[in-house]
């Protein structure tokens, strides 16, 4: 099971600017271990930010992105007390929700 | 809602703009002021640069973050739309010196960027 | 009675180089790049300091006559002495040892009573560069910076303790009395900031803001791991914010206090407004004048105030009808001769050595010739260190870091322990011996080179090129990166790219280095070089670069 993500939420006027911290090796797939073979990629590909259960957008990622992505991201007309999710799939299909209240 | 577009493999594997540009059936990059990339001279570590990109146009479907240099150039895309606003940041993994590009896919079909080096150094040394 | 007129001539000079008439309404003291230095010391200033580009022929990269000319100062003169490198043993017998803690608080003193409501602002590399620093972990400078009465302050070397020290220091030590402030240091995980980024201050009726900004690179130009939970960069547009917002809260008056080096602090002029002012350092550039930089919000000053405690920088603004209209700027030398140590920071200084004055007092040789680090290339100090690494290590070549602090020795003088602290004290001294193939070489250098003559000051780090024992090459600052570098030999014979060379250096940024079996801090090898010597030391063949396309460049001593 993937560590959880962190996520920050806060609004100012009609703007919350959200802040999301995830957990994943995001390997590229061009390393190599100690022996000399090739680490497979594994990395996250999509990303999804629900607003009160209703998507907003949807990232697609390459292996470029940094271990541990950091995704910062401005969702119009939230309020104080609404609900932010995050989801991510990786490429081996395995996923993770995470959920942050607005602030 | 916000349609999950099915993940475009072809387009992570691009080793070129060009190429990358033929992957999503984009026509050519045009250099644009009214898109803003936020990214370091130099990387304080390139396994983690961040970058950012935004446009305050109208009419943006997609943003995109590319590493000219890396082995597939295309970092990252967003779906740009009425809920949130055309501005995204990450941070990304780069091996050598290398322009990094904001891309905006408009509506109308135009491609618009900005572009900047950042250095990537072995550091060392000090004032 | 020879004691009385001895006293009596001090009282002379000093009141004509230190009696500065008061002007305008606020004035702020600046120190920076001390590096550590508590006592009185010799330090040269650099003879190459070339600019390229925009920055040929400009402040700072004058050096020797071309300096003085700059700033309409006649040669000969103690401030010529300070300022420069023409006839420095001769000059510096003469003048005697700069700097000093109690020298300084007799220095700043003065200038307050003289100018009520005094700020002292200090730029940073302050707790590091001297054996006791390191031996107390920065304490000594701290509680000597204390007792100097520090308001302000910014970091860069502050940062090499770790980032727990640091903190403890700004939280406890500082607490109520020093602001320390960075407007770029920001925490890695969400981006929030780690210190103030300004501080407000009111000032005979005058609202006065002081903008920090760290050194940017200080995770490239130092070990990252040491700072691993921070993010610093430039950050203009962060900066122009937090220059907004001191404006918007009243400020009538809003100075940069920044270690980026005079170069990025002069482009910066350009890009961000609304700044009066900048107090800059790291760059070591002793910088008599302040220079004026045109923006979009009109005029922005900006000065370097040198090194290893030389100099203290004293601008006195009129601030009338809520904004700057007129100012005066000096940058005083410090010539410990000149002025009366202050009791009171003697007596700290003699508690803070105690412990240590017999290992710091330790004789390791006799130099026959002048020691000295700065310039761009190479000085004979790390010529010195370059050579007992080869020796020692069994290395063909060497590699020393470029850095700009570290004190001088005239021939004759004796290198203590302390004297050879003085270039080496860092937390990091790791010495380090690798095989490099002859490409790599070629790519270390073209990358340090790129970080001292890229054309953008952005890109640029701000400390000098690195030192090289054993090989020799052609270097054309003028070219672009990859193309800078030419023509490298060892024992005449061209650097071969594929094979693979013996390499010894210092002060590694990787950590794993430091876990490289039977590791020794660099100390330990040149001191059991010097020792070997028999005494005497003698004087240092410096190798440097043959340089094309630099003809009359007034960064270059008779160039
Ligand atoms: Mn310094
Ligand atoms: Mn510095």
């Amino acid at each position: 099971m993937p560590d959880p993500m962190r996520i920050r939420a806060q609004s100012a006027g009609d703007k919350t600017t959200v802040k999301v911290l995830m957990s994943h090796e995001m390997e590229t797939g061009q390393r190599k271990d100690p022996a000399g073979k090739i680490i497979p990629a594994w990395f996250i590909q999509q990303v999804t930010a629900m607003l009160n259960g209703k998507p907003v957008f949807t990232a697609d990622w390459g292996p470029s992105v940094s271990k541990n992505p950091f995704l910062e991201f401005v969702v119009k007309g939230a309020k104080a007390g609404d609900r932010i999710a995050i989801t991510w799939r990786d490429s081996r299909g395995e996923t993770r929700t995470d959920e942050a209240t607005v602030s | 809602r916000a349609a999950l577009a099915a993940y475009s493999t072809a387009a992570f594997e691009a080793k070129t703009i060009p190429e990358l540009m033929k992957a999503l059936g984009a026509g050519t990059p045009v250099e644009s002021k009214d898109i803003t990339l936020t990214a370091p001279d130099i990387a304080e570590n390139g396994a983690v640069v961040p970058v950012g990109v935004s446009t305050a146009l109208p009419g943006v479907k997609r943003l995109l973050l590319l590493v000219e240099k890396n082995p597939s150039v295309l970092s990252a895309a967003f779906d740009v739309n009425e809920f949130v606003e055309p501005a995204f940041k990450t941070r990304v993994k780069m091996g050598q010196t290398s322009n990094v590009l904001a891309v905006a896919l408009m509506a109308d079909g135009r491609v618009l960027y900005a572009q900047k080096e950042v250095k990537v150094t072995l550091g060392g040394c000090g004032g | 009675p020879l004691a009385r007129e001895a006293e009596a001539a001090t009282d002379k000079a000093e009141a004509a180089l230190y009696d500065l008439p008061p002007f305008g309404n606020v004035s702020l003291l600046h120190m920076t790049d001390c590096h550590a230095q508590l006592q009185p010391i010799y330090f040269r200033e650099p003879s190459v300091n070339i600019g390229v580009a925009g920055m040929q022929g400009q402040l700072p990269h004058l050096v020797g006559e071309s300096l003085l000319k700059a700033a309409s100062l006649r040669p000969g003169t103690a401030v010529a002495h300070a300022l420069t490198a023409l006839d420095f043993e001769t000059a510096t017998r003469r003048y005697g040892r700069v700097g000093g803690f109690a020298h300084l608080t007799t220095l700043v003193k003065r200038l307050k009573a003289s100018r009520p409501g005094a700020l002292l602002l200090d730029g940073g590399d302050t707790w590091q560069g001297s054996a006791t620093s390191l031996w107390t972990n920065g304490q000594d400078m701290v509680d000597a910076c204390k007792l100097l009465g520090v308001d302000v302050m910014t970091g860069h070397w502050e940062f090499t303790y770790g980032m727990e020290r640091v903190k403890e220091i700004v939280e406890k030590d500082f607490a109520g009395q020093v602001d320390f402030v960075a407007q770029n240091v920001k925490t890695a995980d969400f981006g929030d900031p780690v210190f103030k980024p300004y501080t407000l201050r009111r000032i005979n009726g005058v609202t006065v803001a002081i903008v920090g900004q760290a050194f940017p690179y200080t995770p490239i130009a130092n070990p990252r791991y040491m700072v691993a939970d921070w993010e610093f960069g430039i950050q203009d547009a962060n900066m122009q914010k937090f220059v907004d917002e001191a404006r918007a809260a009243g400020a009538q008056l809003v100075c940069l206090l920044s270690h980026n080096g005079m170069d990025v602090d002069l482009k910066l002029a350009t890009r961000v407004r609304g700044i009066d002012a900048i107090f800059g350092g790291h760059t070591h550039d002793g910088v008599p004048l302040a220079v004026p930089v045109k923006n979009a919000g009109g005029t922005t000053l900006v000065t370097n105030a040198g090194s290893n405690g030389k100099f203290l920088g004293v601008m006195d603004f009129d601030v009338k009808g809520g904004r700057m209209v007129d100012f005066r700027y000096r940058l005083l030398p410090v010539f410990a001769n000149q002025l009366r140590p202050d009791p009171d920071m003697q007596a700290l200084i003699a508690r803070v050595r105690a412990p240590f004055e017999a290992k710091l007092g330790e004789k390791l040789a006799v130099t026959d010739g002048l020691l000295y680090r700065r310039g761009n290339f190479n000085g004979s100090w790390d010529q010195l260190i370059c050579d007992a690494l080869m020796d020692v290590q069994g290395a063909e070549i060497a590699f020393s870091p470029g850095f700009r602090w570290g004190t001088s020795l005239l021939p004759g003088d004796t290198i203590t322990r302390e004297l050879l602290m003085d270039q080496l004290a860092i937390t990091y001294p790791h010495a380090t011996l690798t095989e490099m193939s002859g490409a790599t070489i070629k790519t270390v250098l073209e990358d340090v080179a790129d970080n001292l003559f890229n054309p953008d000051p952005y890109y640029q780090q701000g400390g000098d090129m690195v030192r090289v024992g054993g090989l020799s090459y052609t270097m054309r600052p003028d070219e672009a990166m990859g193309s800078r570098i030419t023509d490298m030999r060892l024992n005449g014979k061209p650097l071969d790219a594929d094979r693979r060379y013996k390499v010894a250096g210092w002060a590694p940024v990787a950590e794993d280095a430091k876990n490289a079996p039977g590791v020794k801090p660099v100390w330990e090898h040149v001191e059991a070089w010097l020792r070997a010597q028999g005494g005497r030391v003698k004087p240092r063949t410096l190798n440097t670069p043959k340089l094309v396309a630099m003809q009359g460049n007034p960064g270059l001593l008779g160039g």
